[in-house]
This record gives structure tokens, C-alpha cells and sequence, in this order.
């Protein structure tokens, strides 16, 4: 803090002895309005600039002290045309720091050059919005489970412009009635939440009064160490979003004691510096939504989700307190259709950049957009710098794997949450690659299974093992015929039993003789059939533990057709 | 079951074979639905939960699996894990079961090399389902050596939806058992397979299945024990043939040098007595294998003289190796038994002499209820099976009968051990279910046979037909017998199967085969099938109610709606994100896996509770008064003390209602904490009635801190559904860092020491002992 101060003040020595010779701008009328209502802080600028030289300008600069440029996320300059309710079209200006050689230290530069040359006695209106991160002090650091938190800001009363300014005020807007301290001036109001300093008239170049405003804020202070979104593009029709947070309560260190029985009893007294639920807005037809982390789905999730958005209602395991933190995923899928689009011969993704969630800082950002297998040509285009770089991804059944644009940024805002392009080429066809891939591999794999069935790996013709195994083929093809001799005989026998029926109906005794003739004559060929078998049966060594049941069987068979009563039957009615 | 017979055509080759292939095909069709069945039937868990590991156990091979993956098999086999059992550590690959670790590690390579991405979480959670598809294959093959593909098919049916392993292979149960019980049947099939053909290729790969079975489960000695017995049985029986030397020896031999490949058995394959019965069949095989070889070489007479000569020597060669054994089991301290082997023989022996082993639920002997939970119709379908078995008897139904009997018994000790009785269970009633819907489908077909010449008969003259016609019904009788039993032996006998299925065809011809009356068959079909009904809804609704739950998320169905409990994982979210890396918690042992696990912090004792001092240490610091347990937890170097509260929401199985075990396993290394001292009048009770040293506990302080001002001054505990004693006190030594949302777990942490200011010191001093009359004595710390 004293660093801090000291700059301060040497900006101020040079603020006196530096007299800006860049050009002759003035700026008629600014007005400022800081917003303290959460953890980011937002200043918007309304200027007014007047050429009052001779020449001509084209840029306008604009000037933080550097602790504040340090912590700038994002710095927006507009210039609009006309005056008042008939303001022309706005326009957006390109910025740049642009560090003159005789520049104070602790003072950063930027440069806003102008769509058009401003001409003498030319003015024209500009809106400035900066966003700042990491702005707001705690103060004090550590704080228990039953204290609010305080935050220190600090400010310049006057804006650091490198121009006179004719009049210019500043508005601070603080998140709730109640402040601390702030540091008075002259013509300074405070009114509901606001503070109000100015309006100060024919201010110099570089002036500075340093404000300091202490307050109490117990609006979440979620802020992502680590964000990577990684959005991944099937051309089967999803686009797979997956945010990995590492978050942390930024705010007031939590120490002592944390009493879950005062937190639920008085949640707004003690507990009231911490945030229990995160609010995700994630686009219109999100689908297959899931919030877990490294050990499982978390429970406390809810969405509400109407035509223009999806609403998913967040809340980490645990009430999140001053420096506690936590690390979740989550995860959903968009249609295809939504966010791809064609131009030509090339298709670019076209997708918000940042986290869904509002009010949540992110400190590093990585997204990395997984094309699908085959991509070329890729190009990125992305409204604000960042760094880029490319990698391979290798996911379901790839071989050359997905390209992977890396997009890097540090400490981005909710205003960052702004579309982007991904270009690149692709040919329908290679979607077929991944099935024809699967189709082949099972394909080869029954071939190798009918080739294997088929085809005899034995090394050794002659060895004994192969001898046996042919001996037992053929022992097993002995059986297989005995088999089919015996129901051949069964199936005689029941001819014979119809028969006999026959006879019992219509005695017709000539007929069922005849039958009786023929079966008799099958069976003796059937037993004469067997008889070789049954050699063979015997013959080989292989059917020895066999055999013996085989032959019991067939003696069976041979017991049982002598004294069936079908066959007793037959005889007495014949005789 | 048997392909349908249709008319007595006549059977040509190209037919016959055309059946053969389609009954082939629709059998692989039903063990592939089988194969779902079993997979996604365990699947209730993750649909209705999420998919996350369960309970404890299963949390560490999650963790084991993790390692491996991360850094490889060498840095497996080395790990020394230094997040548990601080400060000794653990070496973890030498002291667990890798064959679930290695599996699941396998799995997930290959999947990564084909660039599947499935996260390693993913392939555990379903490990165990895809296992006990291949644990219903296994069975099938087993049933099918023992009793045919119908019997197969039913009891892989029965096995894919048992309740009992449900319990231990539902989508998350990371367990050992999940893996080890395929092993444990597919080293059963593989025994039973080279038995009835005695091919040395499938000895050598029932070794290296009994490896799988060694590296993933300690029930393997159940396997060294069984196969042993069933070898003396069909020796003792007269059954010895060459094939059982060839199904057992290489399994002895190459099974014993492959058990000791893996570390954490290691010379234990041959030094424990668990695997002594193994060898001394060894021996007997052989002496039985040379006797049946001098008995082909001799004559009968030389042979008589002979065998009296080696019976007399041999008596006195076992004598001396009976005495040299006992000798040596003796010499070592549990005579070479484990205490939880000792167990299964002495059931008291656990709860006499180790708390720690009785102190788990699952190592309590069942109550006959939970046999019916966990087997359900099963259990009156065995006798039947084992009949069935018995006719006739073969090597490998004996086999079949001797397991069923065996693990009858060791269920009977445990209840873990349930799970070895369910494939025993299923494969019984798979055969008992088979011959069954075998003999009434038979009658019913009989019947409609006979029906239809019958109509045919009616038609022309019906006198005389009605005299012939009891005779053409025994006629008929027999000849369908005949077909019938012929039809499915051939459809069977595909290759080297005659020897099993011979002896039922000879015996069924031999027999006269059961026909019952058809309403009979029809009545006892249908409640065949209504059992079997029963059985499966049985089955669903133990695995979707009573086996899906995670244990670590809790829900309760109330009238507005299902609530969740995640308490768990709130907390364990909480250590891991906002406490430093190395700093040490202290909980009881159950929560040790989970700790480390999900909260990735170093734990003092886990559910390895391989150290009974370092365990007793913990239960010692939460029976002591709050000074005492401070001095123990510190000199630990504890920052975190865990404790697991459910008097808030009713969750029964709390710390409150372990204590107990934590001062018995104390009091048993640490004397001066007196397990008396905690009961009044030999209750274990909390409210007003409770003793002071019970409500000086630290487990009692740190469960009960700050819980009377939840309901406004009344303390009441809906656990124990009373008020608690102790009301309002203060803690000293600890404070309050974080406790979930229903307050199931809080988390303290160790007050750092006082600075010594003389004059503070004395003063803090005598207000402590004021509420603490034991502290300042200082041999409290049983560290030290």
C-alpha cells in the first residue's frame, strides 16, 4: 500500500512540472461513473474533446496510473457523432499503449486513433468503458464467519487526462446504503448509494486528489484461478461444451472457527460474506447439462430453462467463505445447427468466448475449440487480443487425431463474453472414416475367425497327439452313425406299432405281415451295419472307456426289441 | 434346455448337424442376453444414483488403480504409499491383491491405445458389471461340463441376477471379489474340464487361471483347500484315473511357483498351513498314481506282497512327516493360520481374541433371513440340485456336491462368504431347475403325442382301440423315453464329451424314465415358472433397493420429494480444497480409503488395519478427555480430527455408535482405558445416564459440540432417540472448522500449543482440570 502511495505522489511532483506539449485537446466536459457494486470494477467515461490547436489530431490518449493498468481487463473507446438524444452511429476505436519518451513513470498510455482526423476548433463525443480487476482491497484482510467485508477503493478524484479539462465530475456507486469512510473533498455529495465528487472546473493536465472509499460489500467474489472451456465440435450434430473451474472466494480471508449451526440459523449475519450459488447462463437448447467434480456429481444444481436461455443454478459442495475454494466442472451440449455455419468452401464456429456465468472473474482462460478429424485451413478470429496456439487432441478411435486451437487470456470479465470465429475446412466425407474403420476392424476379426476354424495349425503330422485326435474323429464319426442306426430301428418300430394299430382296427393281418417283413429285414440290415462299426469302435484305443457303455447299449437295444411287448404283441396277433 | 423334438422323421447327417448349429446359435444367443442381463442388471446403481465407487474398499483400489495408471507397473510394485498409516506408510504393492488393480489398469490401456477416452474412475465403476457377465459365462461352462448346455444355460441365468453378488458386483463395488469370483469359477470349470478329458493343455491354463484367482483375492485359498479335498474324495472313492493326476499335479506344482510370483503372498504359497493340505494330497496322489502303476506291472499275487510291504513302510514314512508337519505348524505363533482363516474354522475365535476383525459388520456370522435375501428360491432349489446330482455321480458332479458343502459351511461363519456360496447355490438350482422342467416338458409332450393318435384312433373304431390301448400307452412311453434321452446326448456330444454323457444315457435307458400325469406337469410347470418369477423379481429388487446404494451419497424418500445426503463428499471436497497438502487427519479406520481417496490428505489409520497399535492409538485419543487426546493427536502430528456425527438426520452408522469398538480395540493395547468405564450397568448409553468419562470423550465432545442449540436447549439425538447428557460445554484443544450441511460430518482442528506465559499456564492449568480430572498425568499418551 505505501508503494502505492508512493507513486502516487510522484505522480503528482510530475503532474506539476509536466506540461503535456503533445497536442492541443481539450477536454470540454467528462463525466465518470465508477460502479463498486461488485468485485469487478466498471468505469464508464463520458468526454467530450475540442481541438483547440491548429493541427489536425487523430489519436486521443487516455491514462491509468499503472496499478490500475495492471489490473485493466478491458478497455472499450466509443466515439459517437452529434449531440445529445441525435447521436450519430457509434463507432468503435482502435486502442493501442503508446508510451511518449517523456511520459511521467507509473503512467500508462493508451491511444485511441480517431476514425477521422479532428480538425481545428472539431469536437466530438467519446465513451469510454473500462473494466478493472483485483481493484478492491479488503480491508480488513481477515475477517471471521460473522463480519461483513469491507473493501477499500482508491481513486483520483480528478481523472489522470493528459489534457486540461474544462469540467468534469466523478460518481461512485457503492453496492449497498452503508460506507465506512470515504475521503472528503470539496463538492462532495453523498446520497443513497453514491457518492458524487464534483463537479471540478479548469482542471490541469495530470492533476490528481487521491479518494479513498471504504465500504462494505458481501456481493460474491467467485473468482476462477483457472478456467479451461474446451468446446468440441462432432459434425454428427453436437457441439460439447466442458468448463473446468478452479475457483476461489476472493475476497476477505475467512480465519477461525466456521460454525455451520450460526450459518444456518442467521445466514445473513453470520455467514454474510459468503456466496452459497452460482448462476450459469448457458444458450437456448442446451441439453445433457452435468455439474460434477474430480469425486463425483454434485446434487445442488437446478435449472430453469425457457425459448432464449438456460438457466443452470449452481452451488459448489460447500458455502464458499473468504479464501476457500473449490474446482467443479460442468458440461453441456448445444445443437450443431445453432453454431456452425458454412461460408463457401469453409465452416466457422461461431461461439461465445467466456464463461457463462456473470460475475465471475476469470483469471487464466484457456479454450480450446476441438475440431473434428481432418480439419484444415483453421483460422481464428477473435475481437480482442489473446494467444493463440494449436494442438492435437486425440479422442474417440483417432489415428491422426483433432486439430485443437488453444485460445489463452488472462483476467477476463463478463464483457468479454463476446463471439468469436473459428474458420476451417472439412470434407463430409471423412466423417464416414471412424464407422467404415469399425466396420473393417470387426470384419477382419470374424475373417480371422473363420480362417482360424478352419485351417489346421498342428506342427507335427506324425506326433502322437495329432494321431489320437484323428482317432477320436473318427471314433466320434463311429458313434455318430451307430446313433443314426438306432434311431432308424425306432423309427421301424414305430412303423411297426401303426401297423399294429392298423390291425387291431381293420384286421387286415396280410398287410401288417408284410410290414412286420419288411422291418424285420431293415433290423437285420441295421444289426449287420452296426457290426463294422462296432469293429472299429473296438479296434481303436481311444474309444476303450467307450466302448463298453456303447456295447451295454446295444445289447439294450438288441434285449429289448426281443422282448418288447410291442413285438409280442405283433407275433401273438399274427399267429 | 433341449432342442424341441419335433415327428420322428428320419434323422439324415446334414440335418442332424444343421440342428446342431442352430441350437449352438440360439445358445449363444441366450449366454450373450444372459451376458446384458447380468451387465446392465447391476447397472441400477449408477441410473439411479450416478457412477461413482462405492463405500470403502473399493475407493482404495480406485486410488491403487489411479497410481498405476498415472505411473506405471514398476512404480506400482514399488509404492510406497506415505499418505496412510502416518507416520509408518504402507507399501502398497507388496501388501495388496494386484489382480483387480491390473485388470481394471489393463482395461483401461488398451481402451487409451485405441483412443477411447474413457477416464480411469469410468473403467473401475464397470469393471465389476463386465466381470460378472464373465462370471455367468463361466458358469455356464462349468454346469455344462457337470450336467449338459441346459443345466448350463439356467444356472448362468440364475448367476447373472443372484442377490448375493449382486451385493458385491453393482456398478461402482470396485472390489476384489468382483474379479475374483469369475476366477474362482473359471479355475473351477478349467479343473472340471481337464478332469473329464485330462488334456495337459487345459491343467496349464487352470494354473494360470488359479494365478489370476491368487493375484486377485485372498479367497483363494478356498480353491487350494477344494480341489485338494475333491481329489482325496474321488480317491478315496475309487475313482482315481489318470486324469485326475493330470487335473491336479500341474495345478499343485505350477500353481504353487506362480502363487509366490505374486508379493503379497509370496512364500506364504508355501509356508501357511492354508496351502498344506494342498501338498499332502500331492503326496498322496502319487503314492496312489505308483500304486496303480505297479499294480499294471504285477502280477495280482506279486502285487499283494508288495502293497503289504509299502503299507507297512509307508505307515511309518507318514507317521514321521505327520509329527515333522506338526512340528513345524506348531513352531509358529498362530500354529501357520491366519486369524481370519482361524476364524472360519473357530467362529468365536475372531470375537474372542481380535476386535478388530468382529468389529466389521460383514465378518459377523448370517442370520437365516439374509440367506434368503441373498439366495432367495436358490435355497430350496439346492437339495434338489444335489439329487440331481447324484444321478448319477461323476467326478465332476462330486466336484459340484463338495463345493456346495463347503461353502455352505464357510457362509455359515461369515457373511462375506456368501458370495462363494452363490455360484455353488446357482449351479445346484440351475441343475435342479433343468432336469425339472426336463421331466415336465417330456410328460406334456408325451401327453400331446399320445393325444393326437389318440383323436387319430377315435376316428375309426373306438372298441377295440380301447383295449389296446394302456398297453400302447407303456409302449409309447418307452420309445418316447428313448428318443428323447437320445436326442439331446447327441446334440451334446460334439467333442470329447461321451465319457460324462454316456453314463446318463446307459443309466436313463436302464432306468424307467419319469412321466407324471400331465395336469401334474402343467400345474408343477407353471409353478416352476412362478418360482422362477418370484426369484427374478427377487433379484431386481435387491439389485435396484437394497445393493444399489453408493453409501457415500444417501437419499431418503420423504413426502416432499427425495432428498440427498452428500455430506460425505462435501466434506471430503472441503479437506482437499482448503487444507494444506501434507497436513494429517485423524478419523476411525472407516473412513480412512475415502480420506485419502477423495480428499487426497495423509490419514493416521485406514481399513488396511494392518497395525491393531496404530489403531489402537486412534481409539485411545477419541475415548480420552479432550486434553489427553489432544497431547496423542499432536504427537501424531494430526491438524484435522474427522468425526462421522448422525444424531441430526438419523444416519445410524456413526461414530457415536462405533465408539465402543474404539474403546475396546484401545483398551485392548492401552489398559488404562476400561471399557466398564464408558457403560452404566453394562449399557452403552449417551444421555443423562451416561458416565462422566463417556461424556469427557473426545468422541463424545466433538459429536455433540454446539448439537444442543439446534432444536432450541433439548439435544435430542434421533440415532439413539434420546436427549444427549452433556448439553452445553466448551472445547479447549479444538475448534470447529467445518461441519456439512446435516452435520454428518465435522471437521476440527488442533488448537496450536499456548505460548508458555507463566503465569497463563497455571491458571489454564487448574480450570482445565477442573473439567478434565484425568489430565496433567503423563502417561496418558500412549505415543510416547
Amino acid at each position: 500500500m505505501s508503494s502505492f502511495r508512493f507513486d502516487l505522489l510522484l505522480i503528482l511532483v510530475f503532474a506539476i512540472h509536466f506540461a503535456p506539449g503533445l497536442s492541443d485537446l481539450v477536454i470540454s466536459k467528462l463525466d465518470r461513473r465508477i460502479d463498486l457494486t461488485s468485485q469487478i470494477v466498471r468505469m464508464t467515461l463520458t468526454l467530450k474533446v475540442e481541438n483547440t490547436g491548429t493541427d489536425p489530431v487523430s489519436e486521443v490518449s487516455l491514462t491509468f496510473p499503472e496499478h490500475q493498468a495492471n489490473n485493466l481487463a478491458l478497455l472499450v473507446a466509443v466515439s459517437t457523432k452529434g449531440k445529445g438524444k441525435s447521436r450519430g452511429s457509434a463507432t468503435n476505436l482502435p486502442i493501442k499503449i503508446k508510451q511518449p519518451n517523456d511520459s511521467p513513470p507509473s503512467l500508462i498510455w493508451y491511444a485511441a486513433s480517431l476514425p477521422k482526423e479532428l480538425g481545428k476548433g472539431e469536437s466530438l463525443n467519446m465513451d469510454v468503458l473500462v473494466v478493472f480487476t483485483h481493484m478492491l482491497r479488503p480491508f480488513p484482510e481477515k475477517i471471521t464467519q460473522a463480519e461483513s467485508q469491507l473493501f477499500l477503493f482508491q481513486e483520483s478524484a480528478h481523472f489522470t487526462s493528459p489534457y486540461n479539462v474544462k469540467v468534469q465530475s466523478l460518481t461512485v456507486k457503492l453496492p449497498s446504503e452503508n460506507v465506512e469512510s470515504y475521503t472528503k473533498l470539496e463538492n462532495t455529495k453523498f446520497s443513497g448509494s453514491e457518492i458524487k465528487y464534483g463537479p471540478y472546473e479548469n482542471l490541469p493536465a495530470l492533476s490528481y486528489s487521491p479518494v479513498i472509499i471504504h465500504f462494505p460489500s458481501n456481493t460474491p467474489f467467485a473468482v476462477a484461478k483457472e478456467l479451461v472451456r474446451e468446446i468440441e465440435i462432432s459434425h454428427w450434430g453436437n457441439v460439447q461444451v466442458t468448463e473446468h473451474y478452479n475457483l476461489i472466494h476472493g475476497g476477505a480471508q475467512s480465519t477461525g472457527e466456521f460454525s455451520r449451526l450460526d450459518f444456518q440459523a442467521r445466514p445473513h449475519l453470520r455467514g454474510a460474506s459468503a456466496f452459497r450459488n452460482l448462476i450459469a447462463m448457458l444458450p437456448p437448447r442446451a441439453h445433457s447439462i452435468y455439474y460434477r467434480d474430480a469425486i463425483g456429481n454434485i446434487s445442488t444444481s437446478n435449472i430453469y430453462g425457457d425459448s432464449s436461455k438456460t438457466l443452470l443454478e449452481i452451488e459448489p459442495r460447500y458455502p464458499m467463505f473468504g479464501g476457500w475454494k473449490t474446482s467443479f466442472t460442468i458440461g453441456y451440449g448445444l445443437p450443431l445447427q445453432d453454431y456452425l455455419f458454412q461460408l463457401g468452401g469453409t465452416r466457422f464456429l461461431n461461439i461465445t468466448f467466456g464463461s457463462p456465468m456473470n460475475d465471475v472473474l476469470v483469471e487464466n482462460l484457456t479454450l480450446k475449440v476441438v475440431l473434428p478429424e481432418g480439419s484444415r485451413d483453421i483460422s481464428v478470429s477473435v475481437p480482442f487480443p489473446v494467444k493463440q496456439s494449436q494442438e492435437t487432441k486425440f479422442s474417440h478411435l483417432d489415428i491422426a487425431g483433432r486439430p485443437t486451437v488453444v485460445v489463452e487470456k488472462i483476467n477476463v470479465v463478463p464483457e468479454h463474453n463476446q463471439y468469436f470465429q473459428v474458420h476451417y475446412k472439412f470434407s463430409n466425407l471423412s466423417l464416414l472414416t471412424e464407422p467404415l474403420m469399425l466396420i473393417c476392424g470387426f470384419f477382419s476379426l470374424f475373417v480371422a475367425c473363420i480362417i482360424y476354424m478352419h485351417a489346421d495349425f498342428t506342427i507335427s503330422k506324425s506326433s502322437s497327439s495329432y494321431l489320437a485326435k484323428l482317432q477320436w474323429d473318427e471314433v466320434q464319426g463311429t458313434i455318430q452313425q451307430l446313433q443314426d442306426i438306432i434311431n432308424r430301428c425306432l423309427l421301424i418300430h414305430d412303423k411297426l406299432e401303426a401297423s399294429l394299430r392298423e390291425l387291431s382296427r381293420n384286421g387286415d393281418v396280410q398287410a401288417c405281415k408284410a410290414v412286420r417283413k419288411s422291418a424285420d429285414g431293415l433290423l437285420k440290415d441295421f444289426s449287420k451295419e452296426s457290426k463294422p462299426l462296432l469293429a472299429i469302435l473296438q479296434s481303436s484305443p481311444q474309444a476303450a472307456h467307450i466302448l463298453p457303455k456303447v456295447e451295454e447299449l446295444m445289447f439294450n437295444r438288441h434285449r429289448w426289441k426281443q422282448r418288447g411287448p410291442l413285438l409280442f404283441g405283433h407275433r401273438n396277433l399274427l399267429e | 434346455m433341449a432342442v424341441p423334438v419335433d415327428n420322428l422323421t428320419k434323422p439324415t447327417p446334414p440335418s442332424s448337424t444343421l440342428r446342431f448349429a442352430f441350437g449352438n446359435v440360439i445358445a449363444f444367443f441366450i449366454l450373450l442376453l444372459i451376458g446384458v442381463l447380468a451387465f446392465s442388471i447391476r447397472l441400477f446403481s449408477v441410473i439411479k444414483y450416478e457412477s461413482v465407487i462405492h463405500e470403502f474398499d473399493p475407493y482404495f483400489n480406485y486410488r491403487v488403480t489411479q497410481f498405476l495408471t498415472k505411473n506405471g507397473i514398476y512404480d506400482f510394485w514399488n509404492w510406497f504409499d506415505d499418505r496412510t498409516w502416518y507416520p509408518l506408510g504402507r507399501v502398497i504393492g507388496g501388501t495388496v491383491y494386484p489382480g483387480l488393480t491390473l485388470t481394471a489398469g489393463t482395461i483401461w490401456e488398451v481402451l487409451q491405445s485405441l483412443n477411447i477416452p474413457l477416464s480411469v474412475e469410468t473403467v473401475c465403476v464397470f469393471t465389476a458389471p463386465v466381470f460378472s457377465a464373465f462370471a455367468a459365462w463361466a458358469t455356464y461352462l462349468l454346469t455344462k461340463e457337470v450336467k449338459g448346455t441346459g443345466a448350463g444355460l439356467t444356472a448362468a441365468v440364475l448367476l447373472a441376477m443372484v442377490p448375493s453378488y449382486i451385493s458385491r458386483s453393482v456398478a461402482g463395488s470396485y472390489d476384489n471379489e468382483a474379479v475374483a469370483i469369475f476366477a474362482l469359477i473359471f479355475t473351477f470349470y478349467l479343473y472340471i474340464k481337464t478332469l473329464n478329458t485330462g488334456s495337459l493343455f487345459y491343467a496349464t491354463l487352470n494354473s494360470i487361471a488359479y494365478f489370476y484367482m491368487v493375484c486377485s483375492w485372498g479367497g483363494y485359498t478356498f480353491i487350494i483347500n477344494l480341489i485338494p479335498m475333491h481329489v482325496l474324495l474321488c480317491i478315496v472313492t475309487g475313482r482315481y484315473s489318470s486324469r485326475l493326476y493330470i487335473a491336479y499335479a500341474p495345478l499343485v506344482v505350477l500353481g504353487t511357483l506362480l502363487a509366490a510370483l505374486v508379493p503379497v503372498v509370496g512364500f506364504n504359497a508355501v509356508m501357511t498351513s492354508e496351502h498344506f493340505a494342498s501338498f499332502l494330497v500331492f503326496i498322496v496322489i502319487h503314492v496312489v498314481a505308483l500304486a496303480y502303476y505297479i499294480k499294471g506291472i504285477l502280477s495280482p499275487k506279486m502285487f499283494k506282497v508288495a502293497a503289504t510291504l509299502v503299507v507297512s513302510v509307508g505307515l511309518v514314512v507318514c507317521c514321521a512327516v505327520v509329527a515333522i508337519l506338526l512340528a513345524v505348524v506348531a513352531s509358529s505363533p498362530t500354529k501357520g493360520w491366519s486369524g481370519r482363516s482361524l476364524s472360519l474354522l473357530d467362529p468365536t475365535y475372531a470375537s474372542k481374541y481380535i476386535p478388530i476383525i468382529a468389529s466389521v459388520s460383514e465378518h459377523q456370522p448370517p442370520t437365516w433371513p439374509s440367506y434368503f435375501m441373498d439366495l432367495n428360491v436358490l435355497a430350496f432349489l439346492v437339495p434338489a440340485g444335489i439329487i440331481a446330482c447324484f444321478a448319477p455321480l461323476s467326478d465332476a458332479s462330486s466336484f459340484v456336491i463338495l463345493y456346495l458343502v463347503m461353502s455352505v459351511y464357510f457362509s455359515g461363519v461369515m457373511v462375506r462368504l456368501m458370495l462363494v456360496l452363490a455360484p455353488a447355490a446357482c449351479i445346484m438350482s440351475g441343475i435342479a431347475l433343468s432336469e425339472a422342467f426336463d421331466v415336465f416338458t417330456r410328460s406334456i409332450k408325451f401327453y400331446i403325442s399320445n393325444l393326437s393318435e389318440f383323436l387319430q384312433t377315435d376316428a375309426g373304431d373306438t372298441l377295440p382301440g380301447n383295449n389296446v390301448s394302456p398297453q400302447n400307452e407303456v409302449l409309447k412311453n418307452e420309445k418316447k423315453e428313448d428318443t428323447l434321452k437320445e436326442r439331446p446326448s447327441r446334440k451334446n456330444k460334439k467333442k470329447e464329451k461321451e465319457n460324462i454323457e454316456k453314463p446318463s444315457v446307459k443309466s436313463k435307458t436302464e432306468k424307467r424314465p419319469l412321466v407324471l400325469p400331465v395336469e401334474a406337469s402343467f400345474f408343477a410347470l407353471f409353478l416352476t415358472v412362478l418360482l422362477g418369477g418370484f426369484y427374478v423379481v427377487h433379484s431386481v429388487w435387491a439389485a435396484a433397493e437394497a445393493y444399489s446404494a453408493p453409501s457415500i451419497v444417501l437419499t431418503s424418500h420423504s413426502h416432499d420429494g427425495l432428498h440427498v445426503f452428500d455430506d460425505f463428499r462435501e466434506a471430503y471436497a472441503w479437506l482437499s480444497h482448503n487444507t494444506e497438502v501434507d497436513d494429517k487427519v485423524a478419523s476411525w479406520w472407516d473412513y480412512g480409503y475415502q480420506t485419502t481417496a477423495m480428499a487426497n490428505r495423509t490419514v493416521i489409520v485406514d481399513n488396511n488395519t494392518w497395525n491393531n497399535t496404530h489403531i489402537a492409538t486412534v481409539g485411545t485419543a477419541m475415548s480420552s478427555p479432550e486434553k489427553a487426546a489432544w497431547e496423542i493427536f499432536n504427537s501424531l502430528d494430526v491438524k484435522y480430527v474427522l468425526v462421522v456425527f448422525g444424531g441430526l438426520v438419523g444416519y445410524p452408522s456413526d461414530d457415536i455408535n462405533k465408539f465402543l469398538w474404539m474403546v475396546r480395540i484401545g483398551g485392548g493395547v492401552f489398559p488404562h482405558i476400561k471399557e466398564p468405564d464408558y457403560l452404566r450397568d453394562g449399557q452403552y448409553r449417551i444421555d443423562s445416564q451416561a458416565t462422566p468419562t463417556m461424556l469427557n470423550s473426545l468422541m463424545y465432545k466433538l459429536s455433540y459440540f454446539r448439537f444442543v442449540e439446534t432444536d432450541g436447549g433439548k439435544g435430542y439425538d434421533r440415532v439413539r432417540r434420546t436427549e444427549i447428557g452433556k448439553k452445553y460445554f466448551k472445547l479447549t484443544h479444538f475448534e470447529e472448522v467445518f461441519t456439512t450441511h446435516h452435520w454428518m460430518v465435522r471437521i476440527y482442528k488442533l488448537k496450536p500449543q499456548k505460548n508458555r506465559i507463566r503465569g497463563k499456564t497455571k491458571k489454564s492449568k487448574s480450570k482445565t482440570s477442573s473439567t478434565t480430572p484425568r489430565s496433567g498425568t503423563v502417561k496418558k499418551n500412549p505415543w510416547h
